[in-house]
C-alpha cells in the first residue's frame, strides 16, 4: 500500500489581493521504503510541498492520504500526533534546540509521545551511537559541527521510529565532506527500509534516488525513474 | 511517565530561567515585594485589631459604662469666684438604676479617689475604687487569695480592702499582705483579699481609657485598692479643688462610674437608651457619658474591614504591577524563542504542551517570588514589633493566601503569553530567526 496518496493538491496564499498559488493540481503516490528526491527551483514549492506531507500544514484543497487515512480533515492535536509518532523531520538548518544536550534533543519527540524516562534515555544512547556521536551525549549543539549537528537532528527524527522521514535541503549547509556522511546515514537508512523524500539541489544525491520529482511554478514539471 | 514529563518541563523551566538570570530576578522582584507587602500589612493590621478587640472585650460585652463627665462650662459661673459645683453621677442614680430598671444584672457604683498608701516606709500612688462586692461580676479581676468585699463590710463600714497583686508586691515587698494594714489618708485598713487583673498582655494602646475595670495604670498609680462604698463616703471627702484661669473652683462629683451589666448582649443597647432616658429625666446637665463596648468592639470590627481594604489594595496593585511585569517578560521570551515552539511542534508537541511548557516557567517564576515574599515577609513583621513596638500576627491564612495568590498570579499572567506561543503557526515559527 501507498504511504503517501495525494489527489489534486493545492496550496495557496493570499497576499493582499493577489493569490499566489504555491502548490497547484499535484497528484502523487509513494511506496513504501521508496528513496524519494525533490528538485526543482528555488521557490517552485518544495519545502511547501514537504511541509504539507509532514502535516505540518493544511491544504487549500486536494485530499491527502496517509497509509490510507485521510489527514486533511484531521484537527490539530491529531496532526501533531502523527508528527510525533509517523514522521521525521531533517531540517536545512538543523533546528536542534540550543539550551538542550545531544540526548534531550534526541530523546524530544519521545518526551512528546510520554515514553518512560529510562525507555527514552536508552534509545536516545542508541540512536546517537548509531549516528556515531555515542561519545557526545552531554554536549551542547554549540559545541558540534554542522555535520555532527545534523546527525543529531537524524537520530532526533528516528526516534519515534516513523513510517517517513523528509528531509528539506539536509546537507545545504554542510562541506561537501560532512554532506557525504549524512547522505551515507540517509542511505543506510533506505537500506533498513524507511521512506525517505528528499529535496535537494544536488545532482549527485538525486543520482542516488529511485525517483526523482521536479517541480516548477508548483507543478509537477517531470518525473525521473532510476532503474535501480 | 508522568513525573518525568513534570521534572524535564521543570528542568527545562529553570535553565531558561537560569539563563536569563537577572532578568529573571528582576521580575521576580515584583511578585516578592506584592507578596511581601501583602504579608506583612495583613500581620500588621491583625495585630493592631486583636490589641484593640483584646482591650474592648476586656470591659465586657454585656457591660454598659456611665461614667461621670465634667458638664460644658456655663459662661455666667465666671463671675462666682468661688462655688461649689455639683455634678455626676450620684448614688440616687445607682438606686434608681437599679430599682427601677428591668433586665439589669447588676448596676455597681464606683467611687474613684487618688490617694497613697503607705506600709512601713514604703509609700506607693494607688487609686482607690470604693465599690460594693458585686464588682467582681462586671470586672475580669481574679481573686488571688483571701475574699473579696463582702456584704457585711459593706454594712458595717468596716475598714477592710482588697489590693491588687501588683499593690501588694511594691507595698509588703516580701511579707504576706494578708492580716496586715495599709495606712491610707490617715487611716489603716485590714487587707482582707488580693486579685489579680486578668488581663492578659501589656495594654499600650489608645483604648486604655481609665475606667477601673480596664487598668488604672496611669500617672505612676502602681494598681487598685478596693474598699467598700460605704466607708469610702464616710472617709472621703466627695468635694475636689481645683484651679482654672486664676479662679479656684470646688467640685462635687459623688461617683465616677455606674457599670450596669445586662443578661445578654442583644440587650446592651436598648438598655443604653432605656439608661438615658432615666438619667436625662433626672439629670438637667449632660453631665455623664455611656460607653458601651459591645458598640466599640463592633466599630472596632468596622474600622478592622476598612483598614483591611485599604492595605488589601495597596498589596493587590503591587501584585498587579509584578504580575504585568511578569507578562511583559514571558511575553519577550515567548517571541525569543518561537524558533523552538516551532521545532517543538514539528516534533509531535500539541497545543497544550507548549501552553504547559510556558504556563510552568511562569508559575515557577511567581511561586519562587512567592516563597521569597513570604521569608521576607514574616520577618518584616518581627522587626516593626521589635522597633516599632506593634503587635504583629502573621497567620497562617495569610501565608496561604500569600501563596495562592502568586499561583493565581503565574497562571493569570502567564496564560496569554502561553497561549500566544501555542497558536503561533509551527511553519512560520520555524523560519523565524
Ligand atoms: N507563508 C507564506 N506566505 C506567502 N507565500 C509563501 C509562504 N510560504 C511560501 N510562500 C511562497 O510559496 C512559494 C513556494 O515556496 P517554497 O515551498 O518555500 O519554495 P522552495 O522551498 O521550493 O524554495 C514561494 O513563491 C514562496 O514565496
Ligand atoms: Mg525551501
Amino acid at each position: 500500500m501507498a504511504v503517501v496518496h495525494i489527489e489534486k493538491l493545492c496550496k495557496t496564499y493570499q497576499l493582499g489581493l493577489v493569490q499566489l498559488s504555491a502548490l497547484c493540481d499535484v497528484d502523487l503516490e509513494i511506496e513504501q521504503g521508496r528513496y524519494i528526491a525533490v528538485m526543482g527551483p528555488s521557490g517552485s514549492g518544495k519545502s511547501t510541498l514537504l511541509n504539507l506531507l509532514g502535516c505540518l500544514d493544511r491544504p487549500t484543497s486536494g485530499r491527502y492520504r496517509l497509509s490510507g487515512e485521510d489527514v486533511s480533515t484531521l484537527d490539530d492535536d491529531q496532526l501533531s500526533l502523527i508528527r510525533g509518532k509517523r514522521i521525521g523531520f531533517i531540517f536545512q538548518s538543523y533546528n536542534l534546540i540550543g539550551q538542550l544536550n545531544v540526548i534531550e534533543n534526541i530523546e524530544l519527540p519521545m518526551f512528546y509521545q510520554g515514553f518512560s524516562e529510562q525507555a527514552s534515555a536508552r534509545r536516545a544512547g542508541e540512536l546517537a551511537t548509531m549516528v556515531g556521536l555515542g561519545d557526545r551525549l552531554k554536549h551542547k549543539p554549540s559545541e558540534l559541527s554542522g555535520g555532527q549537528q545534523q546527525r543529531v537532528a537524524i537520530a532526533r527524527a528516528l526516534a519515534n521510529d516513523p513510517v517517513m522521514i523528509l528531509a528539506d535541503e539536509p546537507t545545504g549547509n554542510l562541506d561537501s565532506a560532512s554532506g557525504a556522511e549524512i547522505l551515507s546515514v540517509l542511505n543506510a537508512l533506505h537500506q533498513q527500509g524507511k521512506t525517505l523524500i528528499i529535496v535537494t539541489h544536488d545532482t549527485e544525491i538525486a543520482a542516488r534516488a529511485q525517483r526523482i520529482i521536479h517541480l516548477l511554478d508548483g507543478r509537477v514539471e517531470r518525473e525521473i525513474h532510476n532503474g535501480a | 511517565m508522568l513525573l518525568f514529563r513534570l521534572k524535564r518541563t521543570l528542568k527545562l523551566g529553570i535553565k531558561s530561567l537560569w539563563m536569563h538570570r537577572l532578568r529573571s530576578t528582576l521580575t521576580t522582584l515584583g511578585i516578592i515585594f506584592g507578596v511581601c507587602s501583602v504579608i506583612a500589612m495583613l500581620a500588621i493590621g491583625e495585630g493592631a485589631s486583636r490589641e484593640a478587640q483584646e482591650s474592648i472585650a476586656r470591659l465586657g460585652s454585656t457591660n454598659l459604662i456611665i461614667e461621670t463627665v465634667r458638664p460644658p462650662e456655663e459662661q455666667t459661673d465666671t463671675g462666682n469666684v468661688e462655688t461649689v459645683k455639683s455634678y455626676g453621677l450620684t448614688y440616687a442614680d445607682a438606686e434608681s438604676i437599679r430599682n427601677t430598671i428591668p433586665n439589669v444584672d447588676v448596676a455597681v457604683p464606683i467611687r474613684e479617689i487618688d490617694q497613697e498608701a503607705r506600709y512601713l516606709n514604703r509609700k506607693v500612688a494607688i487609686k482607690i475604687v470604693g465599690t460594693i462586692p458585686w464588682y467582681t461580676e462586671i470586672s475580669p479581676i481574679r481573686l488571688m487569695r483571701g475574699r473579696f468585699l463582702s456584704s457585711t463590710d459593706l454594712h458595717h463600714q468596716l475598714a477592710v480592702c482588697v489590693i491588687d497583686d501588683q499593690v501588694g508586691r511594691k507595698l509588703f515587698a516580701f511579707d504576706d499582705p494578708l492580716g496586715l494594714d495599709v495606712k491610707i489618708y490617715g487611716g489603716y485598713y485590714r487587707v482582707v483579699g488580693i486579685v489579680t487583673r486578668a488581663a492578659t498582655g501589656k495594654t499600650t494602646d489608645g483604648f486604655d481609657r481609665g475606667p477601673a475595670v480596664v487598668s488604672g495604670d496611669s500617672g505612676g498609680v502602681v494598681g487598685n485598692i478596693y474598699i467598700p462604698l460605704t466607708t469610702a463616703k464616710s472617709r472621703f471627702t466627695e468635694l475636689t479643688a481645683s484651679f482654672s484661669g486664676g479662679s479656684q473652683s470646688v467640685e462635687r462629683v459623688e461617683l465616677q462610674k455606674i457599670i450596669v451589666k445586662v443578661t445578654s448582649n442583644r440587650q446592651v443597647l436598648q438598655m443604653r437608651d432605656i439608661i438615658d432616658t432615666l438619667l436625662n429625666h433626672i439629670h438637667d446637665k449632660q453631665d455623664y457619658q455611656i460607653v458601651v463596648p459591645l458598640e466599640l468592639l463592633r466599630a472596632a470590627a468596622r474600622t478592622r474591614r476598612i483598614f483591611s481594604i485599604v492595605l488589601g489594595s495597596i498589596a493587590a496593585i503591587s501584585l498587579l504591577v509584578g504580575g504585568i511585569g511578569i507578562m511583559n517578560i514571558m511575553l519577550a521570551t515567548v517571541s525569543e524563542r518561537t524558533r523552538e515552539i516551532g521545532i517543538r511542534r514539528a516534533l509531535g508537541a500539541r497545543k497544550r504542551d507548549i501552553i504547559v511548557q510556558f504556563l510552568s516557567e511562569t508559575l515557577l517564576l511567581t511561586l519562587l517570588g512567592g516563597v521569597l515574599g513570604i521569608i521576607l515577609g514574616s520577618i518584616i513583621p518581627s522587626l516593626v514589633t521589635h522597633f516599632g513596638h506593634m503587635p504583629t500576627i502573621i497567620t497562617g491564612g495569610s501565608l496561604v493566601l500569600a501563596f495562592g495568590v502568586s499561583a493565581a498570579i503565574g497562571i493569570t499572567f502567564g496564560l496569554y503569553p502561553a497561549c500566544r506561543a501555542a497558536n503561533m503557526d509551527p511553519i512560520e515559527s520555524l523560519r523565524h530567526e
